[in-house]
């Protein structure tokens, strides 16, 4: 299976994603956010940090890259989209995903593991999670309190989009174990389709058991399909 | 314009200095060579106070590839890898503008590690603040971990430990101290020295602005009442040019086409055109009309003393311009041509077709005077009686009192604000004895910690100064590293008093001896002096930064408690010394009386066979002894590790307070497995090492037969408990 990872100026995990993904025998290349077209590839990675040092509005300006296009155009062909942290902020900027992501509640930055519970895994991102459906990944963000009107949010409850909410170590969704603030407790979100998601926890820090744990690495099993 | 006596006082420099400076040059300077004066002879740039004494200081081992007096210290770690890391303070800055100074502390300590060719792996601090109840207090500790958090989480590079604390001390001087440890190719370290004649002088990073002019002079002075006014001399950061100013000169690197490379830190373009070319034994020539500005009609002075960050003067091989042009262009980046080297000796620059300076470099490097400054043995303190009451305190208040004081309280307030996570390296996250970062996509890892004791320093600056360089070694062994060279960053108060000069020099003595002892060379630090306020100076505050090597990841060792009925024992003896310790300081409010002694032959010997008993895999758990003595580290033992204890207290004939809440040195606490236990106590016998059965680890308390029993969840909540409550968070 081939990836690509977007490189914007700014990214820091652009590195961590291609190293999760080489491990899992993808081809990986990276790919400059000033480069007009996508190599030949099956799921693109929008990773996460600051591009454009967070400055308008996080992941807007990545949002304008002159790749974007043709991440747009990949991914209405049913190409894989996986935006994670920032990478989400960018989803939400091209309007691929619905919603917006306000700054945490407690306006703090905030870098910790957190539990969460796999509510989708009919998709081609979690469905590995069978086997584990509460999980610990880390976070770490100053903008990931995803916001919707009522209206986006029943539509993502009602049709299942959302795989990925905070709860606590046995899977209790409630707001005491949101740490953002998040609408609904969501960590994570679809496209209607189902071939973008987009999602503030970072799978790609919890693939090795010295790392305290490898629940990152069941997503990158389900893409690839182990 | 006239020198006036007043111009010369504003440029911080003394009449005497201003004679020897008219003699060095034959003539009167003018204004803009009066400002670079200034700003290479400051204390800050300068080190003319403390040089004669940072010289008795041990630097070498058969580890260490450079020491001090580079951009950053580096040590070998096998395998063609080097480790550069080096710590730095942003003290002055920080108390004016908290946010700003605190972020372009860590943003100029990182500029110091990526110079020399390594991409950074880890940052840790050690930041100091006044009284809890002072009311500046609050906004200080916000806008320093803010600041801090905001820079190192843009850079995507892991925050992975330090120290936060409290006391009166510093409530008018905060102290900032940043360190950095990078990673780079043994076969590919670059250094700052120039050569070679009519190599192009490259200007590369941001623009200059008019932000942090004088920011060197200002941390070479006494704050007064109008510290608020210097406001304009801290810099403003921008993580974001930085992160790709890491890159491009990272994939500049990747070749040969640099000849040197300094960061522009304190007293940016004049301290680096003049340190490069000074090393170099060449003069240098810049054309300041090339120099990017932010600003128009930008004075060559501002130019020169500008201290705005994200900007490297680089030396390149002549030919390479174009290259490195594309690179500097492809991460949109200022690249410009400035000027070359050349064979004069001096620092000459050029504005509008005039000669505006012409300095002789040694005026600048070599013949900066240097201080012999008078000091005095700082007064023994007095013991004062013991209390003998303490039968009466319940050790369990005690306990409790020391686990919600805000020193002792849990920090992940703190550190939850730093991204300590990214780069996926980070094996043992803060709050542990040592931070662990794997080395990239290999076994081994490098272990790090960041220490200070000013309390013991003030009360007897020379065991303090031992104390603190053991403690970080101790850290280190903690986790199962090998600990291998610090870094350190001498804050203390005004030179010009003898009692000040004094604490310095006697610290520095206590470091020397225990660094020397103990083969733990100092590779790189810096000194900040002038921490004082309306005469009233800081305790001495040297603060050490040690790092360690663990060759394989799989002997990495924690201080959590692993399981239940394991043993418990003390290694190193206990004599209950209570002086300067949390306890007297927290619980019973006596500030008196010597720190504890610190035994260096201890030290080593019960460190090592810590060491080689985790080598052994004999050792569940190892936790070292420091602050609130054996109490406080098994609560913290049971707290991380979810495991409670159960303790019986030695026979002894010391009192039992004083027992657990003592703060002898060179010990440690570990967890042994039953089937370990005869081979671990032979092991220790047969190297004469002092140690006590305590007890066993059980389920859900801490107990001490015949005394207590505390609920390990009512110590995580006390332990827990000051920051949220400061902040006022559920």
């Amino acid at each position: 299976m081939k990836s690509a990872v977007i490189v914007f100026p700014g990214s820091n995990c652009d590195r961590d994603v291609a190293i999760a993904l080489k491990k899992f025998k993808f081809e990986n290349q990276m790919v400059w956010h000033n480069d007009l077209t996508l190599p030949k590839t099956d799921l693109v990675v929008l990773p996460g940090g600051f591009s454009y040092g967070d400055y308008l509005r996080c992941g807007c300006i990545a949002s304008k890259s002159k790749i974007m296009s043709d991440v747009i155009q990949h991914s209405k062909r049913g190409g894989l989209v996986l935006g994670i942290c920032n990478g989400f902020q960018v989803l939400i900027e091209t309007g691929l995903l619905p919603g917006i992501l306000l700054r945490n509640k407690k306006l703090k930055f905030l870098a910790k593991n957190v539990f969460l519970k796999i509510l989708n895994l009919n998709n081609k991102f979690t469905s590995s999670y069978k086997k584990k459906k509460i999980i610990t990944l880390p976070i770490a963000h100053n903008e990931g309190n995803y916001f919707a009107n009522d209206n986006i949010l029943k539509n993502l409850e009602d049709k299942n989009l959302i795989p990925f909410k905070y709860c606590d170590k046995n899977g209790n969704i409630k707001k005491e174990f949101n740490p953002n603030g998040s609408s609904n407790n969501i960590a994570g979100i679809l496209n209607s389709e189902k071939n973008i998601l987009g999602m503030m926890p970072h799978p790609e820090r919890l693939i090795d058991p010295l790392l305290s744990g490898e629940d990152g690495s069941i997503l990158f099993e389900s893409l690839i399909g182990i | 314009m006239k020198m006036t006596p007043e111009l010369i006082n504003k440029h911080g420099i003394k009449p005497e200095e201003y004679n020897t400076i008219k003699k060095l040059l034959k003539r009167e300077p003018n204004l803009l060579e009066l400002g670079i004066f200034s700003a290479m002879w400051n204390e800050h740039c300068s080190y003319k106070s403390s040089k004669k004494y940072l010289k008795t200081l041990p630097t070498k081992n058969k580890k260490v590839i450079q020491g001090p007096g580079e951009n950053a210290g580096i040590i070998d770690i096998g395998d063609n890898d080097a480790l550069v890391f080096k710590i730095e303070s942003h003290n002055h800055p920080s108390f004016i503008e908290p946010f700003q100074g605190a972020a372009t502390g860590v943003g100029g300590i990182l500029r110091d590690v990526f110079t020399m060719g390594a991409r950074p792996i880890a940052t840790l601090n050690s930041i100091h603040f006044g009284s809890h109840n002072n009311p500046k207090t609050k906004n200080l500790l916000n806008g320093v971990v803010s600041g801090i958090g905001s820079y190192g989480n843009c850079m995507g590079v892991p925050n992975v430990g330090g120290e936060v604390k409290f006391n009166d001390c510093y409530n008018e001087n905060i102290l900032v101290n940043a360190m950095a440890v990078g990673l780079v190719k043994k076969n590919k370290i670059f250094f700052s020295k120039a050569q070679g004649l009519n190599q192009p002088v490259i200007y590369v990073g941001s623009k200059t602005g008019r932000d942090g002019i004088h920011g060197a002079s200002m941390a070479s002075a006494e704050f007064d009442e109008n510290s608020e006014e210097k406001k304009p001399t801290v810099q403003v950061g921008d993580p974001f040019t930085e992160k790709l100013l890491l890159e491009a000169c990272l994939e500049l690197m990747e070749d040969d086409s640099i000849i040197s490379i300094q960061d522009m830190g304190a007293a940016g373009l004049t301290s680096s055109s003049v340190e490069m070319a000074a090393k170099g034994n060449l003069g240098i020539e810049i054309n300041l009309d090339q120099v990017p500005c932010r600003e128009d009609k930008m004075e060559p002075y501002e130019m020169m003393l500008s201290e705005s960050q994200e900007r490297m003067l680089l030396i390149l091989k002549s030919g390479k311009e174009e290259k490195a042009n594309k690179i500097f262009d492809k991460w949109n980046l200022d690249f410009s041509i400035i000027g070359k080297t050349t064979n004069t000796k001096k620092l000459i620059l050029n504005f509008k077709n005039e000669e505006v300076a012409n300095i002789p470099l040694t005026a600048l490097s070599s013949d900066v005077p240097i201080y012999d400054r008078k000091w005095v043995k700082t007064a023994s303190t007095k013991k004062v009686k013991k209390m003998e009451n303490t039968k009466y305190l319940r050790l369990s208040e005690a306990l409790k009192k020391i686990l919600v004081s805000p020193n002792n309280s849990e920090k992940s307030w703190v550190w939850e604000q730093y991204d300590h996570t990214v780069m996926g390296d980070t094996i043992q996250k803060p709050g542990g004895d040592a931070a662990v970062v794997r080395v990239h996509q290999q076994k081994k890892g490098v272990a790090m910690t960041i220490d200070s004791s000013a309390h013991y320093c003030f009360a007897d600056p020379t065991t303090g100064g031992k104390q603190v360089v053991c403690e970080s070694w101790r850290n280190l062994i903690s986790v199962g590293a090998n600990p291998i060279a610090i870094t350190n960053c001498l804050n203390f108060g005004n030179p010009e008093k003898e009692k000040i000069m004094g604490q310095f020099v006697e610290s520095i003595d206590g470091i020397s001896q225990a660094c020397q002892y103990l083969d733990f060379p100092v590779v790189s630090g810096n000194v900040s002096f002038y921490n004082e306020t309306h005469n009233k100076g800081i305790m001495p505050t040297p603060t050490i930064g040690g790092v360690g090597l663990i060759e394989d990841l799989n002997n990495m060792m924690t201080k959590s408690f692993k399981e239940i009925n394991n043993y418990i024992y003390v290694v190193g003896k206990t004599s209950g010394h209570v002086y300067q310790s949390e306890f007297y300081r927290v619980v019973m409010n006596i500030k008196n009386g010597p720190p504890p002694d610190v035994n260096l032959f201890n030290e080593k010997n019960n460190g090592l066979a810590i060491k080689e008993l985790i080598l052994k895999k004999l050792l569940t758990s190892v936790h070292d002894i420091s602050s609130g003595g054996i109490m406080v580290a098994l609560a913290e033992m049971c707290i991380s590790g979810k495991i409670g204890a159960n303790i019986q207290m030695p026979k002894s004939n010391i009192n039992m307070h004083e027992y657990l809440f003592g703060e002898d040195q060179s010990r440690y606490l570990i967890e042994v497995n039953k089937k370990n236990k005869k081979e671990v106590s032979d092991f220790l016998e047969k190297n004469s090492i002092f140690y006590e059965l305590l007890g066993k680890t059980q389920n859900d308390s801490l107990k001490i037969e015949k005394e207590f029993e505390i609920k390990l969840s009512e110590l995580t909540q006390l332990n827990t408990f000051w920051f949220k409550n400061y902040f006022k968070e559920n």
